[in-house]
């Protein structure tokens, strides 16, 4: 206990230090080894060292690949888009008193804690092109009924919009705190101005929100471009492989393929990707640190 | 309202214009309302619609023009928990989600208490890349090394995996909340003659109990939640509640009640705590991407 005590850094920081270089670190550094290799994951066959020509391959030679690229980013890009653009409105809509303000911001939780599995089941319900909830309206409406996950042109978009209904609360509650914080003097001066609501929400509200507004577009964006559970249980990258993105991909050449190499090769791309767009979101932070 | 007309006889021009004003802003109001029941509507349907078709059976699901005009039946859940055995899964599930959020706290609470007394912000740092890195990364390596071990079909590779998922929660909500703690306690009680361990669990972490317990629901939460990594590491006897539903769909034919039943049963509990803690989970949800 005494040991312990003198050396109170190392006994607070060693566990998790170690359990993180066990769990994350190592495996890191194995499935860049991998990436090197061919290997099926026997344990009667070594993986054979082919150098950097699972890379190769994929970068020249796998459509399946760049495909599931675009899609990735297709995906994030509607999803976050419309989370941003709806998420503002919801938040300009809530924010400040009125009867059941606590209420409302407590039940638009409900989609982003819910299990993301139960969720895709239950949009599965919805869309269900014969039985479905969506397809009834529109029939009710006298508007065509859809394929929805269905159709390869339409499917990403379908998946999307489960991703915009989960998530456009956090964006709401996020910015909702962002304009709980802006100062007050600035609409008292243009209130005496005689500046509309128009103009004090494209002058004021937006300039003053916008270090929230891309911190909460990176934080979401980071999130939107693994998502995996929507789209791997409501479609397996179907129908063909018109909601395949980069995730999906890496799981089924992992463990539906057992191309161990090529899969860690494609990881460790995406892995790189994914760490860039966070870099980009730490140094924002450090540039707007105060505002955030 | 009634106006008291009496008092403000001759200014009627202006109190037309008052009238009108509080017609005009009553009116506003009205539509606030009425917009924010319909964003309530569609963020809350999809849940009414799961647990509405979990009390109907498979015909009653397959017509859609009489959606509420049914006797509500309790066979599916009654098959949920018979014929599929979830039982077993929800204890799965609840030990995993217990057992990896308990261990998470072991590891995280001093390592955060670390961090922001003794400013280890590399340490916080790279917590915070577990929270970033996508779990794809590391899952062909704990696949290998867990069968390697023979662990899997126990829930040690689930307790660990979801370990990495609590873990940044835990130390990044509680970094923040250590840094705001005032250090005089701790100073006053090591001068008293406790020891640095001792003033950390007998000062700072009863004094930290509501961000313990904030970070404990959010990393429970999140395993709960999680797919990809069971979905990997888990088999027959070990699978948890996300995998369980999934394999629901693998059936010929989608037995829709039994499923919207299973979704309730992994859903509800999620929403019940959400209920109950909904202004500590925002700030875990967006811990790293706002301050405090």
């Amino acid at each position: 206990m005494d040991f312990l005590n003198r050396h109170v850094r190392a006994t607070f920081v060693l566990p998790a230090v170690i359990f993180v270089i066990a769990m994350m670190i190592v495996p890191i550094l194995y499935t860049s080894y991998l990436s090197l290799h061919v290997w099926s994951g026997s344990a009667r066959r070594a993986p054979e060292f082919v150098g950097l020509s699972n890379y190769e391959r994929l970068f020249t030679r796998d459509p399946r690949f760049g495909d599931a690229v675009a899609r990735t980013f297709v995906f994030t890009g509607i999803a976050v888009g419309a989370e941003l653009v709806l998420g503002l409105g919801v938040a300009l809509l809530i924010n400040g008193k009125f009867l059941g303000h606590n209420l409302v911001k407590t039940l638009i939780l409900l989609p982003m804690v819910a299990t993301p599995v139960a969720i895709g089941m239950a949009w599965l319900l919805l869309y269900e092109p014969n039985i479905g909830a969506l397809n009834a309206l529109l029939r009710a409406l006298n508007l065509p009924p859809q394929d929805f996950l269905g159709s390869s042109s339409t499917a990403l978009l379908w998946l999307a919009v489960v991703d915009i209904w989960q998530w456009t609360p956090l964006m709401a509650l996020i910015l909702l705190a962002g304009l709980a914080a802006l100062p007050e003097e600035p609409y008292e001066a243009a209130r005496v101005d005689g500046a509309n609501t128009w103009q004090r929400f494209t002058r004021l509200t937006l300039p003053l929100l916008f270090p929230t507004i891309i911190a909460a577009t990176l934080l979401r964006s980071i999130d939107a471009l693994k998502t995996f559970d929507i789209i791997y249980t409501m479609t397996r990258g179907g129908p063909g492989f018109a909601t395949e993105t980069i995730n999906t991909y890496g799981y089924i050449q992992a463990f539906e393929y057992f191309q161990l190499g090529q899969a860690s090769s494609l990881l460790i791309v995406f892995f790189t990707l994914i760490l860039g767009v966070s870099l980009f979101f730490i140094r924002f932070r450090r540039r707007w640190g105060a505002a955030l | 309202m009634t106006t008291n007309y009496a008092v403000q006889v001759p200014r009627s021009a202006v109190s037309l214009q008052a009238q009108q004003r509080r017609l005009h802003r009553a009116l506003l109001s009205a539509l606030r309302y009425a917009a924010i029941a319909i964003v309530l509507f569609i963020f809350l349907m999809p849940f009414l619609w799961m647990l509405l078709s979990s009390f109907k059976t498979q015909v009653d699901i397959t017509n859609t023009r009489n959606i509420f005009n049914f006797t509500p039946t309790l066979e599916n859940y009654q098959n949920v928990f018979q014929q599929y055995e979830f039982l077993r899964y929800l204890l799965n599930s609840f030990a995993v989600a217990a057992l990896s959020t308990l261990f998470s706290l072991i590891l995280g609470l001093p390592a955060a208490y670390a961090i922001a007394r003794f400013r280890l912000q590399w340490l916080g740092m790279i917590l915070l890349t577990a929270r970033i890195v996508p779990g794809i990364t590391f899952l062909i390596p704990w696949f290998i090394i867990f069968s390697r071990l023979g662990l899997i079909g126990t829930l040690v590779p689930l307790v660990l995996s979801h370990m990495l998922v609590g873990l940044p929660f835990i130390a990044w909500i509680m970094i923040a909340f250590y840094e705001e703690l005032p250090i005089e306690l701790e100073e006053s009680a090591k001068i008293d003659g406790a020891t640095p361990i001792g003033a950390f669990l007998r000062v700072a972490l009863p004094l930290s109990m509501p961000g313990v317990i904030t970070s404990a629901i959010v990393a429970f939460i999140f395993s709960w939640n999680n797919f990809m990594f069971s979905l990997v590491l888990a088999d027959d006897k070990t699978r948890t509640l996300p995998i369980a539903i999934f394999n629901f769909l693998t059936y010929a034919s989608v037995d829709w009640g039994g499923l919207m039943a299973a979704a309730v049963v992994i859903t509800l509990p999620v929403l019940i705590i959400t209920l109950f803690v909904q202004r500590y989970i925002v700030r875990g949800l967006t811990a790293g991407a706002t301050k405090g």
